[in-house]
């Protein structure tokens, strides 16, 4: 499988990276030569084998029904670019 | 006597014990050390007034009689642990100026232990590296590079992603440091810095406020100069920890005391799938030593088949990468760290992350959305966690046959910045030995063993069944005494 | 069948709808911050949910159980092992880059809900499935001119997303679901329901297909928080989507907005870019894996649900299936019912309940609860209709004076002397008394004008008050006037 300049654009904006257009050749390329690399896999028998779903063997731990935490606005704000009235800020978003 | 930051932390414990010398006395030692190495690059945030505070507060506690397993030992602190209010970077430019208001459980766990923290050390950006060459703080020095300090005719890397831990702790700056190992990023440094590093069992380390590279795969761990030291930082560090869903809750057994120097009958498994094309023949020298000494401290050398080896590096080159894409989406501009603005929500994210993001980190994210992506999903993504089984299960068959596999840690020595930097498999090359364990979870230790044709040093790799970490650290015991290396790096000898 | 009528023939609709619940929990699903509502922005947010570096998510066990509660509830098959996954997209109230859902393995799989139509007849609307997942944060873009502004306080909020088959046909069965589905899940106490806060949101899947032919392309109208609106939009949108295909056009499978202002659907901006949402397991956390022992221990702490006490109403009590419906709708409402009509007339009781009592507490805005007259004061109420010591008529007085003072029923009759007269004698003077007063009455009434024994009732009830016993009345009345 290789990747053309067309599907890194795509896959640099479905990842929210803006990719100038004079690297995206070069990025194809690399991009491909990984992907040529991992494409090994597909000699492995996999057949009947379960994806591993976890490297530890243990289950899920559920926490008790408590608020602990919260109610600490300046600490969650603090390192925020832009801030105002309580909330974040963002360039304006048209539904 | 032997200037303070020359100690091990054993040896720093009994002075302190004796009253040799006071925590702020082995502080101070290392702070000055500290300010030595700044040509290496090793430290991003130096807090020597913190380190102060904290060496007279346990010398405090000491003479209350109350002094904790580490307490005023200085260590350092890979800049991917959250500590809070200092900053905190991963080695990125898209976390400046981001303060935690938090600390996370290992460094916590390490501070409560009587710790002092000499500062926050560099690293690969967000550990996504095997030579410490792609931080956006640029590059750490290994202080075993030949020459005259700061006039490197070659500028060696120290490995990576826990370059700048491996190189403070090989440069006499802190008797210890904090390293994550997600491919290898323990073991591999620690090999080539010739100290000692283990990636714990998966579980073992809580992940709370580490910054997040691949979350199935990540482990914490010490990186010290010799096996107890690691023994007794990785008693502090290792615990359950309710905040983490993935951390095993498992009572962490006396570490120290699994340093008996006696394997006799263990049986330590040789994989033939390691021998590995292109290996250099020192490195097969060096293994075959590794063999010969454990055999001679009676241990029964086994051969066993790791079938899915030669299919690991692929693997995790799917798998950290797929985690790493969505891990990193948080980096967006909202809430801290860069901003780069743009006349929509959008264009904000796409020239923040363009600009925040370096080359290998953008590489791999965009790997990762890809193999993530519609219509490639089962093809790569899940393929490659399949395969992670049958990675899996081979251990899991060569421990009903052996109870700890000895390998090599690295295919070579250190090599020169600028080095492999054309190419990103040959760089991924470097974690061939180290990954499997990581994929399978299981714990892996680098040793010193012995020092290259280069005069560079050269790392032995355990790797033991899960939670059996004493088993690794009682082998590597062994290995050390054997190899009884006393070469210092050049930059310190 | 009802059909839509077009310009060129008939349209069914085809409907579905995915409900959005908000668990009733203390806390949110992956971290320790409150759920409650209408707090300062921003103030109910721990560092997991706003998507700090490091932080990771530890499963609320309260959310898990209230997800398998609803799916019992629900006659749903609950499975064992779910897995929880990450949806990936970026955008502003989602602060990790991605939602914790559960994608190819929810903890609850298919289910069931009877619809009541208003028409009295039932229907059967299948539940695909029900998964656990993290609410975002809200969005806010009419704070400030260049900005949207964000709040995170709902974001890691534990929903349910309820997802039904596209099984209803029209507006008043998707209304009659939400209802329906609001009900039980009220009766379960796993969420309040209240969809003026947003606990309970509404995506509708509308399409439009001619009688008997296969499904049209279906639009998703976001986020209706209402079921009057829920209705309104589907109706909207169906006659939409006809008007396009009849004029020639075609549907495109989209998102759309329901505009409560204007009444219309219409095409979301945002959400136009074509999705691609990299589902995959969250490594953050493990599958959950309920056992099976547990799962039981639950089933047997669910409560009587609707259908069940509907019929269980309808078989004890001897109820309409129409009084028994409007009883259960609440459960408060038949819990009250129940106390009330305890060793009493179920049908008076009912009555009672449906009728003065409630609209009595609507008038005055008031819940069950908060309700002056309680069960016990309803219930002395009926009892003294019932042994004949007030007449219905006198009782709806005395209900009025309870209401408004919380005073028992037999002290506010005795106050106010409201007792029946079921002294003959005393019923015969007033009967003498009208009909010597109305002798040219009486005498029309006796040449064959029988309507006016009307006129001559409400005199006597008049002339004593209205305290006199209706039947004793009638029956003195109609021997006196015969006697002539």
């Amino acid at each position: 499988m290789s990747i053309d300049r067309a599907t890194v654009a795509k896959i640099a904006h479905l990842a929210r990276i803006k990719v100038p257009e004079a690297e995206q050749d070069h990025l194809a390329g690399e991009l491909s030569k990984i992907l040529a690399f991992v494409e090994q896999l597909s000699e492995v028998d996999t057949e009947g084998v379960a994806p591993m779903s976890s490297a530890v063997a243990t289950t899920l731990r559920w926490r008790p029904d408590q608020v602990d935490d919260g109610g600490t606005r300046e600490a969650i704000l603090v390192n925020a670019p832009d801030r105002a009235e309580g909330f974040f800020g963002v360039p304006k978003v048209i539904e | 006597m032997t200037a303070l930051n020359r100690l091990t932390m054993t040896e720093a414990l009994t002075g302190l014990d004796r009253r040799d010398f006071t925590a702020v006395e082995l502080t101070e030692a290392h702070i000055a050390a500290v300010a030595t190495a700044r040509p290496l690059n090793a430290f991003l945030v130096e807090t020597p007034e913190r380190a102060r505070e904290m060496a007279i507060a346990s010398d405090a506690r000491r003479a209350r009689g109350e002094a904790g397993l580490m307490d005023g030992l200085p260590i350092a602190i890979k800049d991917l642990f959250c500590t809070k209010d200092v900053a905190t970077t991963a080695a990125s430019k898209i976390l400046q100026g981001f303060v935690p208001p938090y600390e996370s459980t290992v460094t916590a766990n390490l501070w409560q232990a009587g710790a002092v923290m000499l500062g926050k050390v560099n690293l690969d950006e967000f550990a996504m590296g095997s030579a410490n060459v792609t931080s956006a703080y640029g590059p750490v020095v290994n202080p075993w590079s030949p020459g005259a300090p700061g006039a490197w005719p070659r500028r060696l890397v120290p490995g990576g992603s826990s370059g700048g831990s491996a190189a403070a702790v090989a440069a006499r700056c802190a008797l210890g440091a904090t390293g994550t190992d997600t491919g290898g990023s323990i073991r591999q440094p620690a090999g080539f810095c010739g100290i000692v590093g283990i990636k714990p069992t998966y579980g073992r380390c809580s992940r709370w406020g580490i910054v997040a590279f691949a979350s199935s795969l990540d482990q914490a761990g010490p990186m010290t100069r010799t096996v107890a030291d690691t023994a007794l930082m990785l008693q502090a560090m290792a615990g359950y920890d309710p905040k983490d869903s993935t951390s095993v809750n498992r009572s962490v057994p006396d570490y120290r005391a699994a340093l008996t120097g006696d394997i006799r009958g263990l049986r330590v498994g040789i994989p033939a799938e390691y021998r590995v094309d292109g290996m250099p023949a020192e490195i097969e020298r060096l293994w075959d030593q590794g063999v010969a000494w454990l055999r001679d401290a009676g241990a029964e050398p086994v051969a066993v088949r790791l079938p899915h080896t030669q299919y690991a590096l692929a693997t995790y080159y799917i798998v950290a990468p797929a985690e790493a894409s969505s891990n990193l989406a948080r980096y967006d501009g909202v809430r801290f760290g860069l901003r780069v603005d743009g006349d929509s929500l959008i264009e904000m994210y796409e020239n923040t992350r363009g600009a925040g993001f370096g080359a290998e980190v953008r590489r791999r994210i965009l790997i990762g959305t890809y193999v993530l992506s519609h219509g490639y999903y089962d093809a790569y993504y899940l393929k490659a966690q399949k395969v992670r089984t049958r990675i899996a299960e081979d251990f899991r068959a060569a421990f009903t046959a052996c109870d700890v596999i000895l390998t090599p840690t690295a295919p070579s020595t250190a090599f020169a910045i600028g080095e492999r930097m054309d190419d990103p498999i040959q760089m991924y090359l470097n974690d061939v030995f180290t990954v499997p364990a990581s994929l399978a979870g299981l714990p892996g230790l680098s040793v010193p063993a012995g020092l290259g044709a280069d005069g560079l040093p050269l790392g032995l790799q355990l790797i033991g069944r899960p939670f059996d970490e004493e088993t690794l650290l009682r082998v590597a015991g062994v290995i050390e005494s054997a190899a009884a290396i006393t070469t210092l790096p050049p930059f310190v000898a | 069948m009802t059909y839509i009528q077009g310009e060129t023939g008939d349209w069914e609709m085809v409907i579905g709808l995915e409900v959005h619940a908000q668990v009733t929990s203390k806390a949110k699903l992956f971290s320790g911050a409150a759920t409650a509502f209408g707090a300062e922005p921003n103030s109910h947010v721990s560092f997991v949910d706003a998507a700090f570096p490091g932080m990771l998510p530890v499963i609320n066990g309260v959310c898990v159980e209230q997800a398998v509660r609803t799916g019992l509830g629900l006659k749903a098959q609950i499975n064992p092992v779910s897995v929880f996954d990450r949806k990936n997209y970026f955008y502003a109230d989602l602060p990790a880059g991605y939602q914790i859902s559960q994608y190819l393995q929810p903890i609850v799989g298919k289910g069931e809900i009877v619809l009541d139509l208003p028409d009295g007849s039932s229907r059967t609307v299948g539940i695909t499935r029900l998964h656990l997942e993290m609410d975002a944060g809200k969005s806010m873009h009419d704070q400030h001119p260049s900005k949207t502004y964000v709040d995170l306080n709902r974001s890691g909020v534990a929903l349910m997303e309820i997802v039904s088959e596209p099984d209803m046909r029209t507006a008043e069965e998707a209304g009659a679901y939400v209802r329906k589905l609001r009900t039980i899940l009220r009766y379960l106490g796993t969420c309040d329901g209240n969809m003026e806060e947003g606990s309970l949101r509404c995506d509708c899947n509308v399409s439009v297909r001619r009688p008997g032919q296969p499904f049209g392309t279906r639009c998703e109208i976001k986020n209706v928080n209402s079921v009057r609106f829920v209705q309104q939009a589907i109706e909207y949108e169906a006659r939409r989507q006809i008007e396009v295909i009849e004029e020639g056009g075609t549907i495109r499978q989209e998102t759309r907005l329901w505009d409560t202002a204007k009444g219309v659907t219409r095409s979301m901006r945002s959400k136009e870019e074509a999705h691609d949402y990299r589902y995959f397991p969250d490594p953050d956390l493990l599958p959950l894996v309920l056992d099976p022992d547990w799962i039981e221990s639950i089933r047997t702490t669910l409560p009587e649900l609707p259908d069940d006490k509907k019929q269980r109403f309808i078989t004890d009590y001897k109820l309409s299936l129409y009084d028994a419906g409007v009883l259960v709708a609440e459960q408060a409402r038949a819990d009250f019912f129940e106390a009330v009509a305890k060793g009493r007339d179920a049908k008076l009781a009912s009555n009672w309940v449906n009728g003065d009592f409630f609209g009595a507490l609507n008038k005055a805005g008031k819940d069950i609860q908060d309700s002056p007259v309680s069960a016990e004061a309803l219930g002395g109420l009926i009892d003294l209709i019932s042994d004949n010591t007030i007449s219905g008529r006198i009782a709806k007085e005395v209900f009025e004076e309870m209401f408004a003072t919380g005073q028992p029923a037999a002290g506010i009759v005795e106050a106010k002397g409201l007792r029946q007269v079921t002294d003959t004698g005393a019923i015969e003077t007033a009967i003498a008394a009208v009909m010597a007063k109305n002798a040219d009455k009486v005498a029309e009434y006796r040449s064959g004008k029988d309507k006016l024994f009307g006129f001559f009732v409400g005199q006597v009830m008049k002339q004593t008050g209205g305290k006199a016993n209706p039947a004793l009345v009638n029956e003195i009345l109609r021997a006196k006037l015969a006697a002539g």
